[in-house]
């Protein structure tokens, strides 16, 4: 039987981690990087890293990910990887000519302590970089943090390297998404359209990574935050980040570099957090009036969930992923009516579990809330108190298989299922649709189990 | 292809291509190190050992040492299945580290490690537990091998660690080579019981990926075959335990396994020969030269029937792709050894391999074992460890007498006997190793393949170009693609992909045509008419 070794007796570990509910940094800045326009993203380290970071998430997109790395050698792990670099410059923009270079690094060029900007200037003193090029860096220790971090890092870079202010402040607004899906960078943009709200979403990997087949490969396909629409963004009115973890510290960046005021949001998934995006757009609209469209949007979500309550009302679930997800979902179980029961990630950070706390002491005051946590210990919960129903990412399905619990995918990565880049989770039309995968997923349970007497032909 | 580079890579790159020449293959410069930045499909030390040669050994528990990244990255992403016998725990389904976080790097991560193997053996029990190095734990100098022999001595259970940090050699290859010895020193050999059965083998270098090696056991087994050990697709600890007592290793995967071969012999007396179960006519050779091996009528016999029985299912099938295939191109862009072997299944079905190349063999591997004594081993290189292996004194046992081997040998039979792939490749098709993406677009460019044969990362380039892509590695999540069962799932594949509707839609039908369809004129229908042929049921009147 699958996973037989994890027994429901809790063995304490302060060194083994199993079943990792998260991964390294560079993958992250991999994915932010490919949310520029024209830009190829440049692992500095050996050649193992970015061949994984690129592989898992083109399993994840089913797209082509492209990356360059600086292949480094026991040599070059010793002496440094300063011609590794430079050589790589001159190759990626003879060869692949993009308009920038975004260098993340991994644990061994942190660990040897490449400094990664004196290496880029002696580049370009060499002649690596041609004229109207940029190279851009960020750091992106695996041993600190998790892909979250690294997302947020070059995020963060990405600002401070570009974003310029001219004095003279542009009519539009900041926003920083988070570590979503394309859809989900989709979904923000036409809602922030609807609303009249000039905007420049940094980074933006809808046109990139959700691309279609018409014969032609764009290696820099037409989507992606322009250099010009980054540059703009120390001049905008205000910035609004989505995730505590993910986007807040490049919006803070931006403030203290360029003093544009930011607001902080968690991701827009179910009513509340949409409603908190929109109200926070209104002060950016025209007229703060809110789209026919959206408002008739949200009234069929609603709609959906007085429908469809009797089936959530008081369901154990359990949620694992990346933080600012888990929040975000957490909070539109509750409104469901489900019960939160289990709720992990696998990264670090104390506002998870305070976030956590305050939305559910007073519903589900027996949660286990857990950062740093692994999918080997929910699984372990779970034998000890099982639940209804599994949010998670694609490895949660080892667990939704041997305990027969119904699993609806969320977060990242998905890797056995396609819709996750095309169909957003966000806005009101991103809940509905979660409503009708966890609803089909429950059903379907029900259907496949019930004894056949109780089997229903509505539901 | 060569004329976008800089000088020194155009150089470098202008030696690891060539116009392929089967009579006298000219020399290519392979397992050298990658150019830095030209986007290459290699990957690492780690990688080839955790992930490719002990990764599938499915009741050995792994735990990797290291920052998250690289266990996680190698959870369930090869498809080495397994089937452990029940109550068994199938360690495949975790993925177990140390999560090095800051202050194992700045203070050393060895007691985290030590802890690690402790929790690891009280939550689980395992027979045996393999410890894998990643790029941090050489450059902070985490002694794994002690930590591991100490944990041996505490815990009772086998032990053993494995220096294939990331950035060692060049490619995937260095780690083969880390795991062939940390295996023949740590596993082969402990336990003396042979297996009772008659022609007793081990097939090295398969790892069951899509299920091949069940394929490969079931054919043999029906032939009066028995394998004892499979290294490594669906292996036990105790199979490994005994895999010095067969009397013939074949070898499926040269590049990975060749090292392990050549000790088994040294120590044991084991011959070795290479084996290609991928494709239906060598498969039946291979069949046949076990049974030569063995010289037993009675096996010649049943190896002859058995083709028959096998190739009498096969043909219709064969014939029917082929029908659909015959003169098409394949470009095969493969890590070790596929770009080679796939080209049969091709050849089977009428079609032809135009280009190919691997991302980290050897020039033996593309220009044949004969060319070994004249590789030269590069600085890059020069650190992977070779093991000096003696003939013990007490387990070699010469398998044939000189006699019987001359008369094998006079009968046109070879031992260590690979010829590469160049020899197998027609004149002026091109070889590339460690192919760039840009070489690949240029390739699609020129050459125009109906179906390329790579992995993952190269998949969706491919299709974008309007390319079907099989998946060489992954399979595409299906197989098994081994032995004359697994040949006609992979003719339905490439049957499939190279015919599908979907190439056809890729174009819309306003591509390239600017003019305005014109609007149809639109007349009034002759009601009469319609009224008579419409047999709709006439609308209810009040």
């Amino acid at each position: 039987m699958m996973l037989n070794g994890t027994t429901a007796e809790i063995v304490e570990r302060k060194a083994l981690r199993i079943n990792a509910a998260k991964t390294c940094q560079p993958i992250g800045a991999m994915y932010a990087s490919l949310g520029i326009h024209g830009c190829m993203p440049h692992s500095h380290g050996s050649q193992g890293c970015c061949s994984y970071h690129r592989s898992h998430l083109t399993r994840h997109f089913k797209e082509p990910v492209v990356a360059t790395t600086s292949s480094f050698t026991e040599g070059a792990s010793v002496f440094g990887g300063l011609a590794n670099l430079t050589q790589a410059l001159k190759n990626i923009f003879s060869i692949y000519n993009p308009d920038i270079v975004a260098v993340h690094t991994t644990c061994l060029s942190e660990v040897i302590g490449d400094d990664v900007p004196t290496i880029v200037k002696r580049a370009k003193e060499e002649g690596a970089v041609p004229e109207g090029k940029l190279v851009i860096h960020t750091n992106t220790p695996s041993f600190v943090g998790s892909h979250i971090t690294g997302f947020a890092n070059m995020v963060s870079s990405i600002i401070k390297y570009l974003a310029e202010r001219t004095g003279e402040t542009k009519n539009q607004i900041n926003l920083i998404p988070g570590f979503v899906e394309p859809a989900d960078m989709r979904e923000l943009k036409r809602l922030t359209r609807l609303m009249g709200v000039p905007f420049v979403m940094l980074p933006d990997t809808s046109g990139v990574l959700d691309g279609g087949l018409d014969g032609e490969y764009q290696m820099f396909p037409k989507g992606g935050t322009t250099i010009p629409e980054i540059k703009s963004m120390g001049d905008s009115i205000a910035t609004l980040a989505f995730g505590h973890f993910t986007s807040n510290p490049g919006a803070v960046t931006l403030e203290n570099k360029h003093n544009v005021p930011s607001q902080l949001l968690e991701l827009p998934v179910g009513v509340g957090g949409t409603d908190a995006f929109i109200q926070a757009l209104r002060a950016f609209s025209p007229d703060g009036a809110v789209h026919e469209d959206i408002a008739a949007e949200r009234g069929r979500l609603i709609d959906m969930i007085s429908d469809m309550q009797q089936y959530f009302h008081q369901k154990r679930v359990a949620i694992a992923g990346d933080p600012d997800h888990v929040i975000a979902m957490t909070k539109f179980a509750l409104e469901l009516g489900l019960r939160p029961v289990y709720v992990i990630t696998g990264s670090q950070g104390n506002h998870f579990e305070k976030r956590l706390h305050e939305l559910l002491d007073p519903v589900v005051p027996d949660a286990k809330i857990k950062q740093q946590a692994d999918f080997f210990e929910l699984h372990q919960w779970i034998k000890n108190a099982p639940v209804d129903l599994i949010l998670a990412n694609t490895y949660g399905k080892y667990i939704a298989r041997v305990e027969d619990i119904p699993l609806v995918r969320f977060g990242f990565p998905i890797l056995d299922r396609v819709g996750h880049r095309f169909f957003t989770t966000m806005g009101y039309a991103g809940a509905i649709r979660l409503i009708d995968q966890i609803t089909g997923a429950l059903f379907d349970k029900k259907d496949r189990t019930c004894p056949e007497e109780w089997f229903e032909l509505v539901m | 292809m060569l004329k976008i580079y800089p000088d020194k890579t155009k150089k470098k790159r202008a030696k690891q291509f060539l116009l392929n020449d089967p009579e006298n293959p000219p020399q290519i410069a392979a397992n050298t190190r990658t150019i830095p930045g030209i986007i290459t499909q290699r990957g690492c030390t780690y990688a080839g050992c955790r992930g490719v040669v002990i990764g599938p050994m499915h009741d050995v528990l792994h735990i990797t040492h290291g920052p998250i990244g690289c266990s996680f990255y190698s959870w369930q992403t090869r498809r080495n299945l397994a089937r452990p016998t029940p109550g068994q725990i199938n360690y495949l389904q975790y993925s177990m580290t140390t999560d090095m976080m800051e202050d194992e790097i700045i203070f050393g991560g060895e007691k985290k490690l030590a802890a690690a193997i402790r929790e690891a053996y009280r939550i689980f029990k395992p027979k045996a537990i393999a410890v894998y190095a990643t790029c941090p734990v050489g450059l902070i100098g985490d002694d794994i091998h002690t930590v591991c022999r100490l944990a041996k001595e505490e815990l009772g259970i086998n032990i053993f660690g494995f220096s294939c940090e990331g950035y060692k050699g060049v490619s995937q290859s260095a780690g083969h080579h880390i795991a062939n010895n940390g295996v023949f020193k740590h596993m082969v050999g402990l336990d003396d019981t042979p297996d009772d059965a008659e022609f007793r083998i081990n097939m090295l270098g398969e790892y069951n990926i899509g299920g091949d090696a069940w394929e490969i056991d079931s054919l043999l087994r029906k032939c009066g075959i028995h394998v004892t050990a499979t290294l490594s697709g669906d292996i036990s600890y105790e199979q490994v335990t005994r895999c010095h007592t067969v009397d013939l290793n074949i070898v499926q995967c040269h590049r990975s396994i060749n090292y392990m071969a050549d000790m088994m012999e040294k120590k044991f007396g084991i011959p070795w020969f290479k084996v290609n179960f991928i494709g239906a006519e060598t498969t039946a050779k291979s069949l046949r030269k076990i049974a030569k091996y063995f010289d037993s009528k009675k096996l010649t016999d049943r190896v002859e029937e058995v083709i028959a029985q096998e190739m009498a299912v096969l043909r219709p099938i064969r014939d029917d792709v082929r029908s659909r295939c015959q003169g098409k191109t394949a470009a095969l862009f493969v890590g070790g050894s596929r770009a080679h072997h796939y080209q049969d299944l091709f050849r089977d079905m009428g079609m032809k391999t135009i280009a190919a190349g691997y991302e980290f063999a050897h020039r033996d591997d593309y220009e044949g074992r004969a060319v070994l004594p004249t590789i030269k081993i590069d600085a890059d290189s020069r650190n992977i460890e070779e093991i000096s292996v003696e003939a013990d004194p007490r387990r070699f046992r010469a398998r044939k007498t000189p006699e019987q081997n001359a008369a094998l040998e006079a009968g046109g039979f070879t031992y260590k006997d690979y010829e590469g792939m160049m020899k197998e490749m027609s004149k002026n098709t091109l070889v590339i190793d460690d192919i760039s993406h840009h070489e690949i677009e240029k390739l699609i460019e020129i050459y125009k393949p109906d179906v390329i044969g790579s992995g993952i990362k190269e998949k969706f380039i491919i299709e974008k170009l309007g390319v079907p892509c099989k998946q060489l590695h992954s399979y595409d999540y299906g197989g098994p693609y081994a032995a004359f069962t697994g040949a006609a799932n992979f003719y339905k594949e490439i049957d499939r992909m190279v015919n599908t509707k979907v190439w056809k839609l890729v174009t819309a039908p306003w591509k390239g045509d600017p003019t305005v369809p014109a609007r149809p004129v639109l007349k009034p229908k002759d009601k009469t008419a319609a009224a008579e042929t419409d047999d709709a049921p006439k609308a209810w009147k009040k």
